[in-house]
């Protein structure tokens, strides 16, 4: 797979030197020492409480005030090697967005996002920064503490939006190319974005009614507000992007069919679109859900509201949410906010290996969220209407180090036990979606179900075929599926050009 | 938005929509669904395609009112637009020169082995239509079977259009006077797919049925529409609808097409005082 902390191009350094350089920003600089920098404590985001936020879906994170976004900005060292660019997937040039902001110009802030980010109010509120830009940030090194970088792109482009003058950059004429994105989530709308800056005809196929991908399906509006999504998706109609929702490629049209209506290029981020199960007895009981069924229900068909929506999502006194990653805390806090006395993640492994980014794992502890950790389901018990009424766990202890460097769970005989459940949700990950794979022939595959792809061009085995996402990781974020993508338009915009 | 070129009733209960699709009618082949969504705040459903013409542009599903999106959506009128209309999804039934083949129809499976029926004449199969209902005033298209079917035999319980019994007796015999039997493909109620299944069983004689659990997405996502067939659980909008009805497990999917049995009730409660038209 590809590094997710890449070296530079030479290209990214001389243009980030560049700005370095500008007299603005060595002024910036010499405003305040380092030393003094240095002294500004980090400003913690605001959130509305716990015992409120978790019995209704508006978002836990309020923002920063202007003030508190400058303050933050203030601690940026300005280094002339910022190790922040090659920890972001997609490069995005973090000293200048940041040092506008401490300068006040709030909105070039968020069109300096802009640039190489067509989604920044997303990737504010859901990128794990503290394992990108922020885990090398140089105030990390010097004072344990990094800068706020996923804070502070948030606040720019909230400013942005709420400006109600979202900027659309100057468009090159078109090209005259057209582009066929399939699937809308982060790494087709990045895609879309970033080839129609270029002058391409993009047209993004959706198979659900609404665009976004796991942005509307997944990922709950207390993370990410369905608000926010409309406007990035907005944004990029007003740069020329077409979006066809209900349409399926590979049922509706193939990939083949596509290319004889004119389309020239194809990017597939399809998404993992197969949800997991641990095929144990009773999975199918009535009440257990896959995580994808069960957000579905509450985000995109919003069953948080029925009967006023049709769709219905079973209210629990206690759910038990089974996994440790973003997907798992997303459908535990959901449960919580639905109503449930108890919602309580289940994980095999301990704190330290849960893959969920800490900030979530934290909201989760304050909004009454229990963990029991080292611990698996065994089989679902039912009642007579085959409802699921309990669960046999087992503990487990940890082994030694699997192939992905955790502590490999080993169960621990005798240890079994039951708990009253009537909601079970299982968070354990997703396989890649079939359905363009199953459609396109000649379309190489890997042994997941993964398409197949040069990781340093994201190119498949079909001519003018890209991919990336899900699709080809599996189950992995939402902004390595947006670095896969900007390097994918890159490749695209060749390809149409060669 | 798709627009509503015909939305009728058939017989009681049993309405017709046909909807200007035509990229999905340039896809569909017989046994494929469709999801829709009747209005912004709905279920989105699967409908078995009952028909398509690639000239109107158009794919007819026939389904039975029972809660309220199906009441939704037989409130709709030709003129009017629906927000979800997507497909076709499902893999196809499989269409082969198989010698005799007996079709068990009911309720919206009249409609959904329409297709399947010319497909299979048009591949050179003796076909042979049982069509069940509960009385003669529920059947329909009854001129569609006798145009293309070999023989079309009916069992209603009033007794008027020849046998009064539920399958399995008359599915028996129509296995016994037309020996040997290649197939048998059932598409209607659960009860009817499930008693076609159990009739062939003892006789070895292979039975399709298309399973039709809830479902949410229809492309793979969700997990919803699980069901288990040969030992394994299979999602039906991908890995079907058609399963081997000697490899499913009824109870289960019995069961889980209950899940929202009282939500039905409280939105469909909800919708007729509120909204009802």
């Amino acid at each position: 797979m590809a590094d997710e902390k890449k070296e530079l191009a030479p290209e990214l350094k001389e243009k980030l030197k560049a700005e370095f350089e500008k007299d603005w920003r060595k002024e910036q600089r010499k405003s305040v020492p380092a030393k003094e920098r240095m002294k500004i404590s980090r400003q913690k985001m605001p959130e509305r409480p716990a015992g409120v936020r978790n019995r209704d879906f508006k978002e836990v994170n309020i923002g920063l005030t202007p003030e508190m976004a400058q303050a933050e900005a203030r601690r940026c060292l300005d280094c002339a090697n910022p190790q922040c660019v090659s920890g972001c997937p997609v490069s995005i040039d973090i000293p200048s967005f940041v040092k506008l902001i401490e300068k006040g110009e709030f909105l070039a802030a968020a069109w300096k996002l802009k640039e190489t980010n067509s989604l920044p109010a997303i990737c504010g509120r859901v990128c794990p920064q503290e394992t990108q830009c922020e885990e090398v940030c140089a105030m990390r090194k010097a004072s344990g503490v990094p800068v706020a970088i996923g804070n502070l792109e948030r606040f720019a482009s909230d400013f942005e939006r709420l400006s109600g003058s979202m900027r659309i950059p100057p468009l090159p004429p078109p090209s005259g190319k057209k582009v066929a994105v399939i699937g809308a989530g982060p790494a087709g709308l990045t895609v879309a974005g970033d080839l129609a800056k270029l002058g391409h005809a993009v047209t993004v196929f959706e198979a659900l009614h609404e665009a976004g991908g796991v942005l509307i399906y997944g990922i709950p509006e207390f993370r990410l507000p369905k608000a926010i999504l409309k406007a990035e998706v907005d944004y990029l109609k007003r740069l020329g992007v077409a979006v066809r929702t209900s349409f399926v490629v590979g049922m509706t049209a193939t990939i083949d069919d596509l290319r004889n209506e004119g389309y020239e290029a194809f990017f597939v981020g399809s998404g993992a679109g197969l949800p997991n199960f641990m095929k144990i007895p009773g999975e199918n009981l009535v009440g257990v859900y896959s995580a994808n069924e069960y957000l579905t229900r509450v985000n995109l068909m919003r069953a948080y509201d029925f009967p006023a929506y049709d769709t219905p999502v079973f209210k629990a006194r206690t759910a038990a949410v089974i996994g440790g990653g973003n997907v798992a805390m997303d459908s535990v806090r959901t449960a919580k906010r639905l109503g449930a006395e108890r919602a309580v993640i289940v994980y095999r492994r301990s704190r330290m290996e849960m893959p969920a980014r800490t900030e979530e794992i934290h909201h989760a502890e304050e909004e009454g969220i229990e963990f029991q950790l080292l611990t698996t389901p065994l089989r679902y018990f039912g009642d007579e209407h085959g409802r699921v009424r309990a669960m046999e766990c087992q503990k487990m202890g940890l082994g030694e180090p699997d192939a992905s460097g955790r502590r490999r769970p080993v169960p621990i005989e005798g240890s079994e036990y039951t708990i009253d459940v009537d909601l079970v949700v299982c968070a354990i990950g997703q396989s890649p979606n079939p359905l363009i794979p199953q459609t396109t022939p000649g379309l190489k595959m890997g042994k997941w179900g993964n398409i197949e792809v040069d990781w340093t061009t994201m190119a498949t085995s079909l001519p003018g075929v890209y991919a990336g996402g899900d699709i080809i990781r599996g189950g992995a974020t939402v902004i390595l599926a947006m670095g896969d993508a900007r390097i994918a338009a890159a490749q695209i915009d060749k390809y149409l050009r060669r | 938005m798709p627009k509503i070129l015909t939305r009728e009733r058939l017989v009681p209960n049993l309405h017709l929509l046909e909807v200007h699709a035509p990229e999905v009618a340039g896809k569909c082949r017989p046994g494929q669904f469709i999801i829709v969504m009747p209005d912004e705040k709905g279920e989105r459903v699967p409908l078995s395609i009952a028909d398509w013409n690639i000239e109107r542009g158009s794919v007819t599903a026939v389904f039975l009112v029972v809660g309220t999106t199906t009441r939704k959506l037989a409130a709709l009128a030709a003129g009017d637009e629906i927000p979800v209309f997507v497909g076709p999804l499902g893999r196809p039934s499989e269409i082969a020169s198989f010698g005799t083949v007996v079709l068990v129809a009911g309720c919206f499976g009249i409609g959904a082995l329409w297709p399947v029926a010319r497909a299979l004449k048009a591949a050179n199969n003796r076909v042979i239509a049982l069509i069940d209902a509960k009385a003669e005033y529920l059947v329909y298209w009854k001129d569609r079977y006798r145009s293309v079917c070999d023989r079309v035999l009916f069992s209603s319980r009033d007794h008027a259009l020849g046998s009064r019994d539920f399958v399995p007796a008359p599915l028996e015999r129509i296995l016994e006077a037309e020996a040997p039997v290649a197939r048998v493909i059932a598409v209607g109620c659960t009860y009817l797919m499930y008693a076609s299944a159990q009739a062939t069983r003892p006789l070895g004689v292979k039975t399709t049925v298309s399973l039709n659990p809830i479902m949410v997405d229809g492309t793979g996502m969700c997990g919803a529409c699980r069901c288990t067939a040969e030992g394994k659980t299979k999602f039906a909008c991908v890995d079907g609808p058609d399963f081997d009805g000697h490899q499913v497990d009824w109870d289960e999917l019995f069961m889980r097409r209950k899940s929202y049995f009282d939500d039905e009730i409280k939105s469909l409660c909800r919708y007729e005082e509120t909204e009802l038209p």
